[in-house]
């Protein structure tokens, strides 16, 4: 396992792997747009703003997929301390964040002409605002420190504390009254929504799972050319205060290796 | 084709959280992009910079007594 979270060894395999997953993000939202714009229904209640559904979910999905991605690599993190588990968690934040964002957004363009409101604080809504906030104070707080050490520490805690959230916008819609409608896909007795419906909405749900990969993998290489550059800063900083000393370059590597061989 | 636009009335809510859901993920994705390659060239200084300050040091070190 610890073979894998080698910045090195992330580089290699992800390589290969990126312009599949940019080409299937691609090919995905595409027919995902197609069926969802063209080739499927209105509602029988809603019309045509049925349409927004194929937005909305996948964009919920993800924020709460993200989450509890983060809240996995936090616990890595503060664990067996990979260092590219607080990498992964640090590079999910943002998207996490913006996918819960565009579902509060299109939620709210949903709900102002079905439900005749913008807002209202109920259960599943004021929990998925709350998951928004968790992401803005995870990003906050990580890069409140100058030590990043002391920042993922704090991150993986606020990360984990929040986890709890989770569940409590998963089942808001069945512990609370509420006016958002109950779980439709994922339920004990099938998914209740049309077939016609089903398509595009799992076209869109696996195109921004792809799309999540893709960003996932840049933003890492992003954050490994960070620290990277933090690492030579400080080994340039060295070189000018000891000339007479060979001082090796710290690389992201090191505190890593000394930490697998034990 | 206005039809189509017009989305049953409901035109301004459907293209709008479309419009507004492309223009974040295609932000994200551009933001993304720009500040990794903003990060390899400043890196790639940075070891430019650090690899010929030390090759000059090692240069001048077996002349010293």
């Amino acid at each position: 396992m610890h073979r894998f979270a080698k910045p090195s060894v992330f580089l290699k395999l992800t390589d290969p792997l990126l312009p599949w997953l940019s080409g299937a993000t691609a090919i995905l939202i595409a027919a995902g747009l197609y069926f969802a714009l063209f080739a499927s229904p209105g509602d029988y209640q809603q019309g045509d703003t049925v349409r927004i559904m194929y937005l909305h979910v996948p964009a919920a999905w993800m924020g709460l997929f993200c989450y509890v991605g983060m809240a996995v690599c936090g616990a890595m993190s503060l664990i067996w301390k990979h260092p590219l588990a607080d990498i992964c968690a640090r590079a999910t934040a943002p998207i996490g964040a913006t996918f819960t964002a565009l579902c509060l957004i299109t939620g709210s363009l949903w709900g102002e002409p079905m439900w005749g409101t913008w807002w209202v604080w109920d259960a599943r809504l004021t929990s998925m605002l709350i998951l928004l906030f968790l992401y803005l104070g995870y990003i906050a707080l990580v890069n409140a420190f100058d030590d990043p050490e002391r920042g993922s520490k704090a991150g993986s805690a606020l990360a984990l504390v929040g986890a709890v959230n989770v569940p409590i916008v998963k089942f808001s819609v069945d512990w609370w009254n509420t006016l958002h409608q109950p779980a439709s896909i994922v339920r004990m007795d099938g998914p209740t929504v049309d077939p016609s419906m089903q398509l595009p909405l799992a076209l869109m749900i696996l195109g921004f799972t792809c799309y999540y990969f893709v960003m996932l993998i840049l933003r890492v290489r992003l954050e490994l050319n960070e620290r990277r550059i933090r690492a030579l800063q400080l080994s340039g900083m060295f070189d000018e205060r000891s000339p007479g000393q060979n001082t090796d370059t710290p690389s992201y590597d090191a505190g890593h290796n000394a930490e697998a061989s034990q | 084709m206005s039809e189509f636009f017009s989305m049953g009335g409901y035109g301004g809510y459907i293209w709008g959280s479309y419009a507004i859901t492309a223009i974040a993920m295609i932000a994200l994705l551009v933001a993304t992009l720009r500040s990794l390659r903003n990060s390899r060239i400043e890196r790639d200084q940075l070891e430019a910079v650090l690899q010929s300050r030390r090759s000059r040091r090692n240069k001048k070190a077996p002349k010293a007594p």
